[in-house]
């Protein structure tokens, strides 16, 4: 029973997580219509910003807020030296240009940082567990993903719902054109809305960074993620992406826990321990490839005019 | 001529609340070429949609040349001899201009699934490709690449593309639209000329051109028919000047 | 491919004879690295071409094509493992493995446009990288050795270098003379109609999907067979030949060359992967110059390096 509690903490805390990195996504794709592959890329530059700046000032809290500053001032310059030429055209072009960012940011991570990965190691009132229910313990840092990715989601709610940048940008989710002509300095907030996205995605980095390590191309292992969310969600749906993200970061932890048990269940044993690691982890692009199919515009799709 | 070629039954479509028709019904006698007026949202190109089949009815019934052509989707409807021509000019831009109506030609010249030959060295599809381009006065520009050419001559390919596929009936979708003057008359003398061997639905803006063509005039409003006939009954109605032509009053009194 | 003499052609129809005369260059010369760096850039320039069947001719943007290549070097390695040798029944499984994979994605996918096409091709290659990844007894992530090149009937000896690349050239160029025809056929025009304005083709009478489908199909069985030449290539084959990225890298190879033309992509791997011999001599950090590259070529010269020999031809003429 604890070992479920576990597993569907440790589900929300992902699908959390990949919410940050899908919101960033599918509000670049709404409001810009740029599909960006280098998203990625921000992420895993946040990750090791943060473990940098941690070595480097002695305290994980103030090397994280660094290294968001940072994710967003890279993001905010990427956007008007790249994306910005990236505007209008097809999106087989947004998906090559972003696809040689790719190459240059992994590349340019291990001129600088090298090729192996580097570690940001928890500080230690961090890395303790405390006590939720009785006799069941949790991480302190899984539970402080949660609250701050939470924080984070109450913050956006609050900044497309309740300003007048976030209607701005609800505007320009529907339709571009309008609030271009409407007189509103679009190249600006452009801009500010691919900062937000890199600041995102640079936060879920140094968050994930403590578990997995800094590493080259752990950006391209999310960003497939991240995207499916944003597809299953609806492309410029920020509520699509939350329930979208907290739906994979359930299936996907939840399967991977116990999808090899129900393989062994209705399966020999050895050909649960062959198809059971394949299955779980196919199981998010099965679903994908399911929401497509039925409902090509995703679970929430932003009515485009 | 006793039962006509298209006949449209009680056609209903709504959009989230809004009624682009209402509970339509007209028929197009063969050999006619009938015109569908009317102001601006009225519902003219969404049943043009709905004949030709991109967009698909809430309720009613389609008949053309006898068959029940309701649920049938777009390639069959042209199969059977229903042709279109786009509104907003839908060309093959980056192919050639005799590209662009021999793929009308080779739609109805069998199945495509051949590999191996050359197509544009098939005489079964370049000659009627060249016979339509020449009905429409474009010899000259066969092979020049579509976007080239000037919107009145793209029109001029639109209306190729829909004759190749050497159909019973056309549904033109404001063919005169965006055309300057000398264009106008042209496409006209054009129209008048292909009366003579098809039936046409046409839609139109241009008063002049429908006054001079029509056979039959059926005016809509609000998706709904508030009139239809001869063009000089049309010309007479009262209800007709009162929704529409009142508006046009400025103009053509 | 006209008899004109042109700049452009003069470049193309050099590098083809460049490519039948190389073995000779190498025998004279005792390069062997050229011999094997070239065999390598063949067998890309194959895949690259399949995939331009599809991206240029076809507008149909997929970026899950590696998948065709592990699964067409999974069919061999997965053999050769079980002890069958011989190629005259590797191949056709490799080839029907692909076709068949190909049916499924393009059924599905097929029904979608542009960047849900772009994913959902994704999506479906990544689940053939976790499933064979998955599978323990054929080496999972490790990757599976081939202890013997497939087996045909003498004299065509694969472990052979010469012979070897003398194969790989002959399927490149029956290929892109196969292609050629199709393009250019009544099934091409089709595919052409397709991909500049899908609506319209079946307006006029074209039920395009099931022509998209056969063109998938076919572009999916090319890139299996590549998939088979990579196999024998390398004597070894991993999961990760089927990872997004590697996708991304078809891609690029056929966008740098130029899509569209059916010399493109070959044209891509040769310069792609020429590019890369020379930059990586220089710095290992060779691929931080690639990636903007690859932008600028994007943003300003989306024709590709034959796109551009098209324009200089012409500059001549004139």
């Amino acid at each position: 029973m604890t070992l479920l509690i576990e597993q569907c903490l440790n589900g929300l805390q992902f699908g959390l997580l990949l919410f940050l990195l899908a919101a960033g996504l599918t509000l670049v794709f709404g409001i810009m219509d740029l599909v960006n592959l280098a998203h990625g890329s921000l992420y895993m530059v946040g990750a090791y910003f943060a473990a940098t700046f941690a070595a480097w000032t002695g305290s994980f809290v103030f090397g994280a807020v660094l290294a968001l500053a940072a994710t967003l001032v890279v993001g905010m310059t990427v956007e008007v030296i790249a994306m910005r030429r990236l505007y209008g055209r097809d999106h087989l072009d947004h998906v090559l240009g972003t696809f040689g960012l790719i190459l240059f940011f992994d590349e340019a991570v291990r001129m600088i940082w090298g090729p192996v990965g580097i570690s940001l190691p928890l500080p230690p009132w961090l890395n303790t567990s405390v006590q939720i229910l009785p006799g069941f313990q949790y991480s302190a840092y899984r539970l402080a993903i949660i609250v701050v990715t939470l924080a984070a989601a109450a913050f956006l709610n609050v900044l497309v719902m309740h300003t007048r940048v976030g209607m701005l940008i609800r505007a320009g989710a529907s339709n571009r054109e309008m609030v271009g002509a409407l007189g509103v300095n679009i190249k600006l907030l452009f801009t500010l809305v691919f900062g937000l996205g890199a600041a995102l995605a640079g936060l879920a980095g140094l968050m994930q960074a403590p578990m997995l390590t800094a590493q080259i191309g752990m950006g391209e292992n999310i960003l497939i993620l991240a995207f499916v969310i944003t597809v299953i969600g609806g492309i410029g749906s920020i509520r699509g992406a939350f329930v979208a993200a907290l739906f994979v970061g359930f299936v996907d932890t939840l399967g991977r826990a116990f999808f090899p048990d129900l393989m062994r269940l209705m399966l020999s044993k050895d050909a649960a321990a062959t198809a059971a690691p394949a299955l779980s982890s196919m199981l998010i692009y099965l679903l994908m490839a399911i929401v497509l199919v039925l409902r090509p515009e995703g679970l929430f799709p932003v009515n485009k005019r | 001529m006793s039962e006509p070629l298209l006949q449209v039954t009680d056609l209903a479509k709504r959009f989230d609340g809004i009624v682009a028709t209402d509970h339509l019904s007209l028929s197009v006698a063969a050999g006619d070429l009938h015109a569908i007026i009317g102001p601006n949202g009225a519902g003219k190109t969404t049943l043009i949609s709905q004949l030709s089949g991109q967009l698909m009815p809430d309720t009613g019934r389609i008949h053309f040349a006898g068959h029940d052509i309701t649920g049938l989707p777009m390639y069959r409807r042209s199969r059977l001899g229903l042709a279109r021509s786009f509104q907003i000019t839908s060309l093959f831009l980056d192919l050639s201009v005799l590209d662009n109506v021999a793929l009308a030609v080779q739609a109805h010249a069998g199945h495509s699934f051949r590999f191996w030959r050359e197509a544009r060295s098939e005489p079964e599809l370049r000659e009627p490709a060249r016979a339509a381009l020449q009905r429409v006065g474009l010899s000259e520009r066969a092979e020049w690449p579509a976007f080239v050419l000037s919107h009145g001559e793209h029109r001029l390919i639109e209306l190729a593309m829909a004759l190749a596929g050497q159909p019973r009936m056309l549904l033109l979708d404001e063919p005169m639209a965006g055309l300057g003057p000398d264009e106008s008359t042209r496409m006209v003398e054009l129209l008048r000329a292909l009366k003579e061997e098809l039936t046409i639905l046409l839609v139109e803006h241009d008063m002049e051109a429908v006054f001079a063509l029509a056979d039959r005039i059926t005016v809509l409003v609000y998706g709904r028919v508030i009139a239809s006939g001869a063009p000089a009954n049309i010309r007479a109605n009262a209800a007709v000047r009162e929704a529409y032509l009142g508006e046009e009053e400025a103009g053509y009194g | 491919m006209s008899a004109t003499f042109n700049v452009r052609n003069v470049v193309v129809r050099g590098l083809l004879i460049a490519l039948l005369l190389l073995p000779v260059y190498v025998g004279l010369s005792g390069d062997r690295f050229v011999l094997t760096l070239f065999t390598r850039i063949i067998i890309l320039a194959l895949a690259a071409t399949s995939l331009n069947l599809i991206i240029g001719n076809g507008g149909m943007m997929s970026f899950g094509h590696a998948a065709y290549l592990g699964i067409g070097g999974y069919a061999v390695g997965i053999l050769a493992r079980e002890g069958i040798f011989n190629g005259f029944v590797q191949w056709p499984v490799a080839l029907g493995a692909s076709a068949l994979f190909a049916l499924i994605v393009g059924a599905l996918s097929l029904r979608t446009r542009g960047v849900h096409f772009i994913m959902i091709t994704l999506a479906f290659a990544q689940m053939a990288y976790y499933v064979i990844a998955g599978i323990a007894r054929y080496g999972g992530d490790d990757g599976l050795t081939i202890y013997r090149r497939s087996q045909f009937v003498a004299p065509l000896d694969l472990s052979s270098k010469t012979q070897f690349y003398y194969l790989c050239l002959a399927l490149l160029y029956a290929s892109i003379y196969l292609i050629w025809r199709l393009v250019n056929s009544r099934f091409g025009m089709v595919i052409q109609g397709a991909r500049s304005n899908d609506l319209r083709m079946r307006a006029i009478g074209y039920p395009t999907y099931r022509y998209k489908l056969v063109c998938f199909v076919i572009a999916g069985t090319l890139c299996g067979l590549a998939g088979v030449l990579l196999a024998n290539y390398t004597e070894f084959v991993s999961p990760s030949i089927m990872y997004w990225t590697r996708s991304g890298d078809l891609i690029i190879m056929v966008v740098l060359g130029g899509m569209g033309s059916v010399l493109g992509p070959l044209i891509g791997a040769v310069a792609l992967l020429v590019l890369e011999e020379l930059l990586s001599n220089i710095t290992e950090y060779w691929q931080i110059i690639l990636g903007p590259l690859l932008l600028l070529v994007v943003l300003f010269a989306r024709g590709g390096v034959d796109g551009l020999l098209v324009k200089s031809s012409a500059k001549v003429r004139s």
